[in-house]
């Protein structure tokens, strides 16, 4: 027997009676899942062109994810906080091992090919980072000290470094966020932050020059003005803020929005999702969704709240804020606040690494919710 | 375990936690309100606008091309239609890479160098979104092709499209003439609208002249397009309506043997019909096929036609200017009668040459090396058998006044307002005319020269027909028409001005000189009379290319054909009741007589017996002589 379980039956000396707390399944968590995925089907079957295809490939790829996040919640929150060192190492030495021979398009180095399926370190990174720094962090005295803000510093910046050298700004920044979130809520000083914000501000400059790529400047450009080129750069973004702008109040209709269905739209069932929805439900359709995703990220703060451990706690917190960025970056973007990266729409966007990491994350959630209660030392 | 859980504190660590996510819920709620307000800004605030801008991306309106009206010959045999070409086109908007494109294109089918120097002409000036012709008149094979292909040639495409067509080719390019694609000249004076559906233009001969008529009205549909252009449904159509078909006046038999009988000499003919002034046949020779001109001649063909010596292109029937020669005898015999300078017995004698006073150079019969037409030569005589001498005196007698203001009056220097565009006016010498043209004084030895339809006289065959007809008509004033129905209404017969009045004796005089050209024994057409069953009035001519000096004799075998004289015949017929007149000329054919009256007789005897009234009183007749 493992020997935390055994002190579970300790704590719990008459036993969880729920099954579901048994089966280490977040009710609530679990409901709102259910109902954004066959919501993000529905949408899914009208933004692909009516392509039964696609809906069979993306549900087979969310009970997947439902099987993974139910097989990763039964692991134990200790579990993770003690292999997140290995998941951290492996994550680093393949995003080394894409540099060399790693496969990829569009000028991007992004997969290693593992003969039978293709492999994204990057994907990895997204959990194994806020993972290794909660588990870092979990251990030590918070607010974390000079010493330890280095060293997460350290180990969020090295991965980020190897993907924004890929190049995939996007993937890289959404790293270092969820990393940053980690040590956000572990309370770091003031004075970091300040000095953060002043630094980064200090480097926007420098990443304008040295860092950032043509195409990606262009789509900065292309954000402020997207009517100098019409046809080609602000294309994208001309056609999704009229999609969404035509789609008024309640919208013109399953299935019956003109710039989706007529393929003025691009990518109009992956990152663009958000457009088709706008055009065909309209605002109420939009409204919906925010209600939903404030619902899931609620329930997920609820979750950290509720946490046992310090490591439950920062894990918990960092996946919620970086599924809300999730939301947030993606409809910004196609709504035309953002420049555009190729950030998918969490559980709606078509793609099916995109919803396994997502569970995969939810699959932590849920340990982290069904944790067994500890007998609280100061009371 | 923890490394220094001596100092942990787990109240405390909960309450940092709670703090900083107490802060990022905050921040979770006002980026949340951010977005919920940019879709509120798009969604409700610029709806409108929105809404707006996805209809004009998908709802196109696209002109209906109407079909341009249909040209028939006035036996209903089509001179014009229109046939369904299949043509290559690209959207420039919707290319990713246009060289790439046509590369790609022209590894699948044959696209010549000229056709992309021509596509990229055209680029320029196109509208956006508006398909660029590349290549037409796609073979079925080469729209195979381009159809299994289709998938990778994003931004080309192949529409049908009813395009001209002749399908008598060269027979009535003249007059009927073609239509070309719009250029830049033109398309600064059309009305965009109404040509919005088509891209091309008459440019020559009918197709110029009755643009308006022909061209139709221009509809509309719009259309629900997809994002690569392809239209998914029609959501709404004004149809557009056909131009309208005209009949002409025109005989396509005879048109063609008119065409045929000029034997691949230069020259043109006009025939008018006398009672209408309807133009049965204009033919000018050689003549060249419409239909390359459709879809843009290549630089080859055109600079083929161009450089031929003998100008194809050149509409000879209305715009070539000749010495009408001996041909305007006839008419200026009847100005003398008619203002008494000469009368019907009034005789010359003829040597052969004429001297005028105080002139030393003679003015040469053109039979002056056989001793001149003798004595006692009459108007008759003179018109019979062409002789010079007596129309030099009875010039000098009637002065270049009276002849030049009777020769306007039968259509000589003037235009006579046919319904094509082109038409030249010739040149009928006055005092007024010399005075401004040359800055010279009249001189008698102009009225000389001007008497036998040389000098500066000019004159195109188109008028001659007209002079012809007038004639025969006893003065009317007949005008040339070339269409006789518009959409199956008869056109109204254009208002003729007041008849001359001369005195029928003149007439008869003249009708029966002009008769006995072709059927007396000394006539210079006598050869065209064999065979035939009625009566035709001619004159012959010839006109002299260069000059010859008074010295010289005119010797053909000297000189090169182009500098041989012109072949001229005037005719009407049947002189009892006319009703065909012709005007021909034959360049460099020398004689009026075996040349030119020849082609002049076919084409009557073609038209009369092609009318039943006609044979029925031909063969009423012949049933009375019998008796």
């Amino acid at each position: 027997m493992y020997k935390d379980d055994f002190v579970r039956r300790l704590e719990n000396p008459d036993g969880d009676r729920r099954a579901s707390r048994s089966l280490h399944i977040d009710i609530p968590l679990l409901l709102i899942l259910v109902a954004t995925c066959l919501g993000g089907l529905f949408v899914l079957y009208s933004a692909s062109g009516q392509s039964m295809f696609y809906i069979k490939r993306q549900a087979t790829f969310m009970l997947l994810g439902f099987v993974g996040m139910l097989v990763v919640a039964q692991f134990p929150v200790r579990f993770w906080e003690r292999w997140a060192p290995v998941l951290y190492a492996i994550g680093l030495v393949s995003l080394v091992a894409v540099l060399y021979v790693g496969v990829g398009a569009k000028g991007a180095q992004r997969w290693l090919d593992l003969g039978v399926t293709r492999f994204q370190p990057s994907e990895l990174m997204k959990v194994a980072v806020p993972m290794m720094i909660s588990a870092y962090l979990g251990k030590r005295l918070i607010p974390p000290s000079f010493k330890h803000v280095f060293f997460t510093l350290m180990m969020i910046l090295i991965p980020v470094f190897l993907i924004v050298n890929q190049p995939d700004l996007g993937t890289a920044l959404l790293i270092f966020a969820a990393g940053f979130f980690v040590v956000f809520l572990a309370g770091l000083g003031k004075r970091y932050l300040v000095s953060a914000f002043v630094l980064a501000m200090a480097a926007i400059p420098s990443l304008w020059f040295f860092v950032m790529r043509d195409y990606q400047k262009q789509r900065v450009l292309t954000l402020l003005s997207p009517e100098d080129d019409k046809l080609g750069a602000g294309w994208n973004i001309i056609q999704s803020t009229t999609a969404i702008g035509s789609g008024g109040w309640s919208g013109k209709g399953w299935t019956l929005g003109t710039q989706s269905q007529l393929n003025f739209l691009p990518e109009s069932h992956t990152d663009f999702i958000i457009a088709v929805l706008a055009e065909e439900f309209g605002l109420v359709g939009v409204l919906t969704l925010c209600f939903v995703y404030c619902l899931l990220i609620g329930r997920c703060i609820m979750i950290a709240i509720g946490s046992q451990s310090q490591f439950g706690r920062l894990l918990a917190g960092s996946i919620s804020l970086t599924f809300f960025i999730y939301v947030f970056v993606n409809m910004s973007m196609v709504s035309g606040i953002l420049p555009v990266v190729g950030v998918p729409l969490p559980l709606i966007s078509y793609g099916g690494t995109s919803v396994l990491t997502l569970f995969l994350g939810f699959g932590i959630l849920m340990a982290i919710s069904t944790e067994p209660k500890r007998i609280r030392m100061d009371l | 375990m923890r490394d220094d859980a001596a100092f942990i504190d787990p109240a405390r660590e909960r309450r940092i936690f709670s703090s900083r996510l107490l802060i990022s819920a905050f921040a979770v709620a006002l980026l949340f309100t951010i977005i919920v307000w940019r879709y509120v800004d798009l969604q409700i605030n610029r709806h409108q606008d929105f809404a707006t801008h996805s209809d004009n991306n998908r709802v196109h309106t696209r002109p209906a091309a109407p079909a341009r009206g249909l040209i028939y010959d006035r036996n209903g045999e089509l001179l014009a239609d229109n046939r369904p070409a299949y043509n290559l086109s690209i959207v420039r908007e919707r290319t990713q890479d246009l060289a790439l494109l046509l590369e790609d294109l022209s590894q699948l089918i044959t696209i010549s160098e000229e056709d992309i120097k021509r596509f990229e002409k055209r680029l320029k000036r196109r509208k956006p979104f508006e398909p660029t012709a590349l290549k037409f008149k796609l073979t079925e094979e080469e729209r195979s092709i381009l159809a299994v292909n289709a998938y990778r040639l994003s931004g080309a495409e192949i529409s049908a499209q009813l395009t001209r067509h002749y399908p008598k080719a060269e027979l009535f390019a003249h007059v009927v003439g073609y239509v070309g694609r719009i250029n830049d000249r033109e398309i600064q004076r059309i009305d965009p609208v109404a040509y919005s559906g088509t891209d091309s233009i008459g440019k020559i001969g009918l197709e110029k002249h009755y643009e308006e008529q022909l061209l139709g009205l221009v509809g509309n549909e719009h259309v629900e397009t997809n994002a690569r252009g392809r239209v998914m449904r029609v959501l709404e159509q004004v149809d557009p309506v056909p131009g309208a078909n005209l009949t002409m006046h025109l005989d396509s038999n005879l048109q063609k043997l008119a065409h045929e009988a000029f034997q691949g000499e230069r020259g043109a003919l006009v025939a008018l019909d006398i009672k209408t002034g309807g133009v049965l046949s204009m033919v000018s020779a050689p003549s060249y096929d419409p239909n390359l001109f459709v879809s843009g001649i290549s630089q080859k063909n055109y600079s083929k036609l161009l450089n031929s010596s003998d100008r194809p292109m050149f509409n000879r029937a209305i715009r070539g200017q000749y010495p009408p020669g001996s041909t305007i005898k006839p008419l200026f015999g009847l100005i003398g009668l008619h203002k008494q300078t000469i009368t019907m017995d009034y005789r010359i004698e003829d040597p052969g040459y004429f001297y005028m006073e105080g002139i030393e150079r003679p003015w040469r019969d053109h039979n002056s090396d056989r001793g001149g037409h003798g004595n006692g030569v009459d108007l008759a005589k003179a018109i019979i058998e062409s002789c010079d001498v007596f129309f030099y005196n009875m010039g000098i007698r009637t002065g270049i006044d009276l002849l030049s203001s009777y020769g306007e009056v039968f259509g000589l220097g003037t235009l006579t307002g046919i319904d094509v565009p082109g038409e030249r006016r010739g040149i009928m010498p006055s005092r007024e005319w010399k005075k401004n043209a040359r800055q010279q004084s009249w001189f008698n030895g102009d009225t000389i020269n001007a008497s036998i339809g040389q000098g500066f006289m000019l004159t195109t065959p188109l008028q001659l027909a007209v002079m012809s007809a007038r004639i025969a008509s006893k003065g009317k004033m007949i005008q040339p028409r070339l269409v006789k129905s518009i959409n199956g209404v008869p056109l109204e017969p254009p208002k003729l001005e007041e008849s001359i009045s001369i005195n029928d004796r003149y007439w008869d005089y003249i009708h029966r000189a002009m008769r006995d050209v072709v059927h007396s024994p000394r006539g210079t057409a006598k050869g065209i009379s064999k065979g035939l069953d009625y009566e035709i009035a001619g004159k012959t001519g010839t006109a002299q290319v260069i000059s010859i000096n008074a010295e010289d004799e005119y010797d053909s075998s000297k000189l090169d054909k182009s500098q041989w004289d012109h072949a001229l015949f005037v005719a009407f017929a049947p002189l009892d009741d006319p009703q065909i007149a012709v005007g021909l000329i034959v360049e460099n054919g020398e004689h009026g007589s075996s040349v030119a009256a020849p082609i002049a007789q076919r084409v009557i005897d073609a038209y009369l017996k092609s009318k039943p009234a006609f044979n029925s009183q031909l063969v009423a007749n012949q049933e009375e002589v019998r008796r």
